[in-house]
């Protein structure tokens, strides 16, 4: 484990803990609408340290994770509303199906030689098919939705992921948190190494017998797994499903410009993205809302222009410049 | 039966040409700039839009909107390429396709706020008339929306093949350092091309506003048909691209008339999904 924390100057130590504190207390410091944003911060955070994996990683850009979000959290909860499984059975459940999805998608793609746009498009492809499949699938519920029954809010349960924002909060904090710790260690493992040796030239890598397809379908496959541990969240969180949202471009979108705007590689990026991000843009529309301003739509563009002026200006992300800023790096 | 299969792929037939010409754009731009132009869908319907507008206050034809709204879209992409995308062409792949997102987000929610999430249509006089060959009913609007498709089409065609300035942009696609060692103005050129594009979806947007309505939200599904279809066809073949147009315009049809039209697109992906696997480089694209 101090394998985790070797080369970080204490102040980064420091930082890094009196942050986790302050989320841990969370609950006792701010009011339950603050919450609620972070519980979506956290999910950004988490969803977007699993895209990392794949495109900040290795390099493979995804445009299409909405897919694995919708396919575990529709696996989990229909056999939670189906069949009564425990959602963290159902869990397990979620991860193999969205586990198998990621190898279809990479073995297509990635035994074909498909890279870049067109494997971006191929993951477009797939999850717009996968929602007009789910839009039909009546047992599902079909395009009008999956609900679960509402939780009780005054006991939790966590067996049966039931209960109060409270604890749900702390369930995704804990998995952001694991996310973190699991992907300091992949970036330094041989695995990691691998990974970005295919990211910076694929080619090059190949010549020093890294076997490209093994370790880009391995890329893959974490980064859907990963992304299946969301889509449960998100199901037993919100208690209802429609394909029409959770399979959206749109979706897949937002989990992807967090990562962008922190720093597309890094370790916090994902995080630091989030959290600029959510709250920006919430507080942007309660702003118009006090304002008079009710219109649909804005928030998305203020996250375009996040987009724009981040790609323009700050093509690293926000995260480098930070840490440099702030004499956070890890030591030379 | 079969009448009204024959009838469903004719008329497939003929709103795919349009598609063709939508999906010509992105392949021009494509095929010269090197930079995927994921906001083509959203800059179209901002186009539709903008026959829309026209059309209500002067009562202007889609058909005859064609050429301000085009003219305006030309610009505006000469514009874009010079003044945004120039600096990006250089740049990693996922970079530009980032800025382009980002753009597109900014366009599709722009028209969700100045227009609303309803969908809008222009009526024409000529919009219930039909034709009837046998046991083919066509549409008059499908028609004309068809052949005036192929017009521009084939104008295209004739400015890459004919024009002196149409060389200047193939020889910028087929060799960047050659191009520029004859002294040909890259940065114009290349700005010219986006023009080209925009104009050519402008033009597919103005002539799909005679058969469908339009939302903001079709702007994404807009640009993946344009994908899709450049990518069936081969990418940098205007040939490829008109006839892959065609044959999602069929598909799309026949998914209507033997499944449910929602699934159409289910259809468009599939033949994607077998054209990646067993012909990659498309169905008229040059081996790589």
């Amino acid at each position: 484990m101090s394998g985790l924390f070797a080369g970080l100057p204490r102040r980064a130590l420091v930082a890094m803990g009196v942050f986790l504190l302050l989320l841990l207390l969370a609950p006792w410091l701010v009011n339950a609408y603050v919450l609620s944003i972070l519980v979506v911060v956290l999910y950004y955070a988490y969803a977007g340290q699993a895209w990392n994996i794949m495109m900040g990683f290795a390099g493979q850009l995804s445009l299409g994770h909405s897919l694995y979000v919708g396919l575990g959290a529709y696996a989990a909860a229909a056999v939670f509303v189906k069949f009564g499984v425990n959602p963290w059975l159902g869990l397990v459940v979620a991860v193999v199906v969205t586990t198998a999805m990621g190898a279809i998608v990479g073995f297509l793609a990635f035994r074909f030689g498909i890279g870049g746009v067109y494997f971006a498009i191929l993951t477009i492809a797939f999850s717009e098919f996968t929602r007009i499949g789910f839009d039909h699938w009546l047992w599902l519920g079909g395009s009008g939705g999956l609900f679960l029954p509402v939780a009780n809010l005054s006991s939790n349960d966590l067996v049966n992921l039931r209960g109060a924002p409270v604890m749900f909060y702390y369930v995704i904090l804990a998995m952001t948190v694991a996310a973190l710790a699991f992907c300091r260690w992949l970036l330094a493992s041989k695995l990691g190494y691998y990974w970005q040796a295919i990211r910076e030239n694929e080619d090059a890598a190949a010549a020093l017998g890294i076997h490209v397809f093994r370790y880009k379908m391995i890329a893959v496959m974490l980064s859907s797994a990963m992304t299946a541990f969301a889509g449960v969240f998100f199901a037993f969180y919100y208690n209802n499903l429609f394909p029409e949202q959770i399979f959206s471009m749109g979706r897949s979108i937002e989990i992807i410009i967090g990562p962008i705007i922190g720093g597309l590689g890094t370790l916090f990026g994902p995080i630091v993205g989030a959290f600029v991000l959510n709250p920006l843009a919430d507080g942007l529309a309660e702003l118009l809302q006090w304002v008079g301003i009710d219109v649909p739509g804005v928030k998305q563009v203020f996250y375009g222009f996040c987009l724009l002026l981040v790609v323009v200006f700050l093509p690293g992300g926000i995260w480098p410049m930070l840490a440099r800023r702030l004499g956070l790096e890890r030591g030379h | 039966m079969f009448d009204l299969y024959l009838n469903a792929a004719v008329g497939g037939a003929l709103t795919g040409l349009v598609y063709g010409l939508m999906a010509l754009g992105l392949s021009v731009i494509f095929g010269v700039v090197r930079v995927v132009n994921f906001a083509h869908g959203e800059m179209m319907t901002g186009a539709m839009y903008g026959a829309i507008l026209l059309a209500q206050a002067f009562k202007l034809d889609p058909l005859i909107s064609i050429v301000p709204v085009a003219l305006v879209m030309f610009l505006l992409g000469y514009w874009l390429q010079r003044g945004v995308i120039n600096a990006f062409v250089t740049r990693p792949e996922h970079t530009q396709f980032m800025l382009l997102v980002a753009i597109a987000i900014i366009l599709v929610n722009g028209q969700l706020i100045a227009f609303g999430p309803n969908a809008r249509n222009v009526q024409v006089d000529y919009a219930l008339d039909s034709y009837q060959f046998g046991p083919l009913i066509l549409d008059k609007v499908r028609l004309v929306a068809a052949g005036a498709a192929l017009v521009i089409s084939a104008a295209l065609f004739a400015f890459f093949r004919f024009s002196l300035t149409g060389k200047a942009i193939r020889a910028c696609a087929d060799n960047f350092l050659g191009a520029q060692v004859v002294g040909l103005n890259v940065r114009h050129l290349y700005a010219l091309t986006f023009g080209i594009g925009a104009a050519c979806l402008a033009a597919a947007g103005c002539l799909l506003l005679l058969l469908v309505d339009v939302t903001p939200s079709q702007g994404p599904s807009y640009t993946l048909l344009a994908f899709v279809i450049v990518i069936v066809g081969g990418m940098g073949s205007l040939t490829g691209a008109l006839l892959s147009g065609l044959l999602v315009g069929v598909s799309e049809a026949m998914a209507g008339a033997l499944f449910d039209p929602s699934a159409k697109s289910m259809f468009t992906f599939a033949l994607l999904v077998l054209v990646l696997l067993f012909r990659p480089q498309g169905l008229l694209g040059r081996k790589p």
